[in-house]
């Protein structure tokens, strides 16, 4: 190697360095899910009122699934008034908010449900396959499910207004 | 759902061409096929309930620990830190073990029960990238990488052997007649 091309040596590693920037500016923690756009999965869960709760028997609605568990704080503590006001506002319109409660206690996922005034159908995934089912690796995280059952959008982390919002007026 | 069919149209054919022809032909046939029918659909349903009762208790097959936990330990625990469902100790982690047993127990081969977990989660799940497509660049970068060094460490002591053979070491005349005279000066 002359001396004239040795500055060249160095510039190897720029691709590499690239490369590790690049790293610094994702998000590890945002995993695309690869269920946006799929079917929904069929689930069919008892809800803590003792009422059957199966996804089915929404087809035609939109549909708001929420994993949530009582232990999930603030997060869940944040998102829970969130749920109660969208389904409040949006029942009439044909949107349904489902919540299955995941990793908890039966106890005080209903003293969750007390504290916050939950009036939406809410059952416990006690075995967990829901969860798995939905790809779901932490909670809160909320699946839109249009009116033809197919999973249109994924939110990881608390729900807000303008979320809600803004994916049921897509959807509706 | 093949067998079903199999066996009721033989029996439908039989009846139909068994009917009595002497009075009322187009009476007789309905009237025998009318017969033929209810038999035919209790066979089917029949069958179906068979089928049915089959399909939903697959025979449990016995599971390996060893697959399971092979398994397991390739997938991520989603509510860990760098660990394997395997060896989290996690109510999730738990979960996941359960459900690779029974997608074991229910027929699934390990490729199928790591499928299953791919398609709800992503490649994430996966703690080693599975060796295809553009995935192969992590596998095949540091074996390229190491062969480039070697060959640069090898294209470098070729020349080093080279100038060490081909210039001889260069003294000064003077010099080594200096050191010849002095040494002949040795007693």
């Amino acid at each position: 190697m002359t001396h004239r091309w040795r500055w060249l040596l160095p510039m190897a590693a720029l691709p590499v360095l690239g490369l590790l920037a690049y790293g610094f500016v994702l998000d590890p923690r945002s995993i695309p899910s690869p269920l946006v756009g799929r079917p929904a999965a069929a689930f069919t869960l008892t809800a803590f009122d003792g009422s059957p709760l199966a996804l089915e028997t929404l087809r035609g609605k939109v549909v708001v699934v929420n994993f949530w568990a009582s232990w999930c704080n603030p997060a869940c503590y944040d998102e829970a008034p969130v749920l109660e006001r969208a389904w409040q506002t949006y029942r009439e319109r044909g949107v349904v908010v489902v919540g299955v409660d995941m990793q908890d206690t039966p106890e005080a996922a209903q003293a969750f449900i007390r504290r916050f005034q939950l009036t939406f159908p809410n059952a416990p995934d006690a075995a967990g396959k829901v969860a798995v089912e939905y790809g779901v690796y932490g909670v809160p995280e909320t699946f839109f499910v249009d009116r033809a059952g197919t999973i249109r959008a994924k939110h990881v982390g608390a729900v807000t207004d303008d979320v809600i919002r803004g994916t049921l007026d897509r959807l509706l | 759902m093949a067998r079903s069919t199999g066996c009721s149209e033989p029996g439908a054919r039989s009846g139909a061409s068994a009917g009595p022809r002497d009075h009322d032909v187009v009476g007789a046939t309905l009237e025998g096929r009318g017969e033929t029918a209810t038999r035919t659909l209790a066979l089917v349903v029949g069958l179906l309930l068979v089928a049915t009762l089959a399909s939903a208790q697959p025979p449990a097959r016995p599971v390996s620990d060893e697959t399971a936990h092979r398994i397991a330990s390739e997938l991520r625990c989603v509510v860990c830190q760098n660990l394997s469902v395997a060896d989290s100790p996690s109510e999730m982690a738990a979960q996941m073990r359960a459900i690779v047993r029974e997608r074991l127990a229910a027929g699934d081969s390990p490729e199928q029960v790591r499928e299953y977990f791919v398609q709800r989660y992503g490649e994430w799940i996966l703690l080693a990238p599975r060796r295809q497509g553009f995935n192969l660049v992590v596998w095949g970068f540091p074996v390229a990488a190491v062969a480039l060094g070697l060959l640069a460490v090898a294209f470098r002591l070729r020349r080093w052997t080279r100038h060490a053979g081909a210039t001889p070491a260069r003294v000064d005349t003077a010099m080594s007649e200096r050191i010849r005279r002095e040494l002949e000066r040795e007693p």
